[in-house]
């Protein structure tokens, strides 16, 4: 649901009723909401002069509760004061910040500035130069002033259009139909927009949002949590837990730098946060702390990600606790930085020289990011081993009803750190997890050298030999491997055997949920596993799998699970990938697993994902 | 800690049981021996001492001293230190790198370090050449150097790593040479005594691949006219019969004979404290110059900037005092929240 509110005269109803238009267009079920002032012309800025324009659209999988709205566009400070209070916490505000001087304040009755008051610090904040950017995209045009600010309206109408990933398209045929005898109001209306939508575009700031389906929720405490904050409080929790100092390196990279701005404000909890000069000191000052008994984590994105790969190969040799969370985005490169994709799979398995096995995990809700970040450290330290989450751009930014816990609830981390000099050698290891002992520098009688070089089991002393080596890289195989004796077993969703099982990962959970309960209330025989384990695999999804005849891979890449499965399972799994940046649709899935089941014809893939489908 | 309790150690407390892989002849043996001796005289207790290094012949280092060591990734070992020191700043902290790990694949990590002035101690092999790689040139190397990667000559203008330092705003820079035992050893204890960063740079032979690359400087006959030492309070005079002086001459310097009306009280007098850049560039720049010896010793030496780790830490510290240490309970509650009845 997003909101234009501003001056009577700002154009908010043409801006709303272009966005209405345009969504339609999409196929996007929606109602709107005029809300004209009493008066006809009030004084410009003043609070009976605000007018605002309400559009709820939306698609039978995405549920948005209640009536307060997810997008609040305020052109002044007057259509801030009426409409602020119908737009939810943590939702997006766009005001115009030009229109913030202490004359417009006055006009609306607003003793401090809301920008700098912190009263709008439970929202996501932009505060945009409207009418300079508006007047500085149509300078050569040789309009005057004040009609270049009457375009103002356009550019926050490009803004959002690339929020809400549409087309400018149907808004061109109306200007031109509109102003068919007045072509210098056609270009600075359309060069207005477009400059709303270069800008966001340009600027990064805004990133896609979502809600998922509130489903019959059980009794407690709840709050609205993003995957990025959530993945920031499971740390804190976990760094709690384990009674160890919380160490972030990071390097600001969309869409994974609100886990560092997350962090930067737990100084209370007594983590540091380290915004390192690049990717690669982000990993490796956080394998510095971890050497010296800190929680050492790294938050990046596939490019960073890709930056990071010979210190991730580092901490697999001197097997030491770290967390590396990726917040995958569109590829390759810099891709699509601000849209969704699950591509850094085999990145995240395979991205680095010679054998180096990393444990895998992956959140499947932006809630369950906490669990998630909790999870990952449990293993890293329980194994000493770097273990990498890999979320994505859309549970990241995306928020949800989160059931708060208590903190009783939350697993225990044990840790030990090394203290016994008596018999004493970095490499001698746990019989039960293979790992070997923490032993952190000022500890007396335990000095000792470690590092990336081949070195001999027990000893860690150099060594080169043929047999050394291969023993050494069996054994950490074995040693990620025996990861999968601590992690529970797989049950799938829906039915326990039968036609068809869905294997999936990550933000797909959502519509692969939706979709497999439509499915279900039709009679139909579905099952479907939500892996969280990715690296190892859970024990027992190979027996899951040969109790259903088909399997179906949703991810949103080309196929990179759906290679694993095949690979270690042999089966005859088939894949269903969307790569556009954005997530799939119920409809989308459930007409595939229509497809699969025989219900309906099958197409092609690019017939699947037709633009115009709607969302 | 009282002075009864401080551990006495020897030299061999800090050898390791190791195989040295440098080849006979290095320069890097004295470099060792001298790190040894430094640290068995500094009195603090050996674990705590951490070796973080890259790669390279010289980040073999950690594992022929008998201390928390950790060898690394090519040059990263600055951040792995920085990471290490933040978490625990009562640690000493010493890298060992070469000028190709820190300057060259590392150059990032080390300007940042200085700037931030983390604690740690840097020692620069500097044998201008890459030796573990058998013989590239380095961003040491003077231009026209013929070697395996440059068979007709380099074309790279070289690095002059203390302007490197100093125009990285390092808080204490200093060059010693191998084979000056006495000199080396001295500077490293100031080094040590130093809060912030200090990065040494020490003139390394490559008996290997870059034989003799600072025989100007090491020479017997030759080293008194080619060297001139840097000490704070005193002028700057060198030479066989230290007949030879530097004296200001405008913003430049120029070398001067003593005698002849010119007696020391005209030469300019080292002060490692001078807070302008320039005057630290300008001795850095000697070494590059037709007829100026090269200075060794401590280029600056500013004590009094507060180290990275102690600010990072003193700021948990002053938020806990105000708002209190966190707890999760009210954290994991904080913001806007609601209740669903049963």
């Amino acid at each position: 649901m997003i909101r234009f509110c501003g001056d009577s005269g700002d154009g908010m109803q043409i801006t709303g009723s272009q966005f209405t238009n345009t969504v339609a267009l999409y196929g996007n079920d929606l109602a709107t909401f005029p809300d004209f002032p009493a008066e006809i012309r009030a004084p410009a800025g003043t609070l009976p002069g605000v007018s605002g324009f309400q559009v709820h659209f939306s698609s039978s999988d995405v549920y948005t509760p209640g009536d307060s709205v997810d997008v609040l566009i305020a052109m002044n400070p007057a259509a801030l004061k009426m409409n602020l209070a119908d737009l939810k916490t943590n939702g997006i505000l766009i005001v115009n910040l030009d229109d913030f001087q202490p004359n417009d304040l006055r006009k609306a009755q607003i003793v401090t500035n809301p920008l700098e008051d912190h009263s709008l610090d439970g929202y996501r904040l932009f505060a945009v130069e409207l009418t300079k950017m508006t007047r500085a995209a149509l300078k050569d045009l040789g309009l005057d002033a004040k009609s270049m600010d009457r375009c103002k309206n356009f550019f926050a109408l490009g803004m959002c259009y690339w929020l809400y990933n549409r087309s400018m398209e149907p808004t061109h045929g109306w200007l031109e139909e509109k102003f068919k005898s007045k072509q210098q109001l056609v270009q600075a209306n359309k060069l207005a927009m477009k400059a709303g939508y270069s800008y966001c575009e340009a600027t990064e700031a805004f990133q896609i949002s979502y809600e998922i389906p509130p489903a019959k929720l059980a009794p407690g405490v709840y709050r609205n949590i993003s995957g990025n904050a959530a993945l920031a409080l499971g740390f804190v929790a976990a760094s709690q837990k384990a009674g160890i100092p919380l160490f972030l390196g990071s390097y600001p990279i969309t869409p994974a730098s609100d886990i560092l701005h997350e962090l930067s404000m737990y100084k209370d909890f007594g983590v540091i946060t380290f915004q390192a000069e690049d990717e690669i000191a982000a990993i490796t000052s956080a394998i510095g702390a971890a050497y010296a008994g800190a929680l050492g984590i790294t938050s990046t994105s596939g490019p960073g990600m890709a930056l990071k790969t010979e210190a991730l190969g580092l901490a697999v040799a001197v097997e030491l606790p770290l967390v590396i969370c990726d917040i995958q985005r569109g590829g390759p490169s810099t891709g699509l930085p601000t849209k969704t994709e699950q591509a850094d799979l085999l990145q995240a398995l395979f991205g680095r020289n010679s054998e180096a096995p990393i444990p895998v995990v992956a959140p499947s809700s932006p809630g369950d990011c906490f669990w998630i970040a909790l999870e990952a450290s449990r293993i890293a330290i329980k194994h000493m081993v770097p273990v990498i989450i890999l979320s994505d751009g859309y549970l990241a930014n995306g928020a949800e009803p989160w059931k708060v816990p208590s903190v009783d609830e939350l697993p225990e981390i044990p840790v030990h750190f090394e203290t016994n000099p008596e018999g004493f050698l970095p490499y001698r290891r746990d019989p039960v997890t293979m790992s070997r002992p923490w032993a952190i520098p000022g500890t007396p009688g335990l000095e000792h050298r470690i590092g990336g070089i081949e070195k001999q089991d027990v000893t860690g002393n150099i060594n080169y030999e043929p047999l050394n080596h291969e023993h050494m890289v069996r054994l950490r195989a074995a040693k990620v491997e025996s990861v999968a004796n601590d992690i529970p077993p797989v049950v799938p969703e829906g039915d326990q055997s039968g036609d068809l099982l869905i294997i999936a990962w990550g933000s797909t959970h959502g519509p692969i949920t939706a979709a497999l309960n439509a499915q279900r209330e039709k009679g139909r025989s579905i099952g479907h596993v939500h892996l969280r384990h990715l690296n190892p695999l859970p024990r027992n999804l190979g027996d899951v799998i040969k109790r259903f005849k088909k399997v179906l891979v949703p991810e949103m890449n080309m196929g990179q699970l759906l290679m694993i499965l095949r690979a270690k399972y042999l089966v005859d799994a088939q894949g269903y990938n969307k790569i556009q940046g954005k997530p799939f649709k119920t409809s989308e899935i459930e007409n595939k697993i229509e497809q699969m089941l025989g219900f309906a014809p099958f197409t092609s893939q690019e017939d699947d994902f037709d633009e115009q489908a709607g969302e | 800690m009282t002075t009864a309790t401080l551990p006495v150690y020897a030299k061999k407390d800090f050898q390791t049981d190791q195989e040295i892989r440098w080849c006979p002849g290095c320069g890097d043996y004295a470099i060792l021996s001298a790190v040894q001796m430094v640290f068995a005289d500094l009195g603090i207790p050996r674990e705590k001492f951490v070796i973080i290094s890259g790669i390279g012949c010289s980040s073999r280092f950690p594992y022929y001293m008998n201390t928390f060591g950790f060898h690394t990734i090519h040059g990263r070992a600055p951040a792995v230190a920085t990471g290490l020191k933040i978490v625990r700043p009562d640690l000493e902290v010493w890298v060992a790198t070469g000028d190709g790990d820190s300057l060259s694949i590392g150059g990032n990590h080390t300007i940042h370090m200085l700037r931030r002035n983390v604690g740690l101690k840097v020692l620069l092999f500097n044998n201008k050449i890459y030796g573990l790689t058998k013989g590239q040139y380095s961003p040491t190397s003077e231009v026209g150097k013929k070697t395996k990667s440059t068979p007709f000559g380099t074309t790279d203008r070289p690095f002059n790593p203390i302007s490197l330092a100093i125009g990285s705003e390092a808080t204490f820079v200093a060059r010693s040479v191998d084979v000056f035992q006495t000199h080396l050893k001295d500077t490293l204890k100031k080094a040590a005594a130093h809060k912030g960063s200090a990065y040494v740079e020490i003139l390394q032979n490559c008996n290997i691949f870059n034989d003799g690359a600072w025989e100007t400087v090491t020479e017997k006959e030759a080293r008194s006219e080619n060297i001139v030492q840097l000490e704070h309070g005193k002028p700057l005079i060198f030479g066989k019969n230290r007949d030879k002086g530097i004296r200001l001459n405008g913003l430049d310097l120029e070398i001067v004979q003593l005698g002849n009306g010119i007696t020391e009280k005209d030469l300019l007098v080292h002060d490692e404290k001078h807070p302008r850049a320039a005057y630290a560039f300008l001795l850095a720049h000697m070494e590059h110059r037709p007829g100026f010896p090269t200075p060794i010793g401590v280029f600056r030496s500013w004590g009094d900037v507060p180290r990275y780790e102690d600010l990072i830490n003193d700021q948990i510290r002053e938020v806990q005092a105000k708002r209190g240490k966190g707890d999760l309970a009210k954290l994991l509650r904080s913001g806007d929240t609601w209740e669903l009845k049963g």
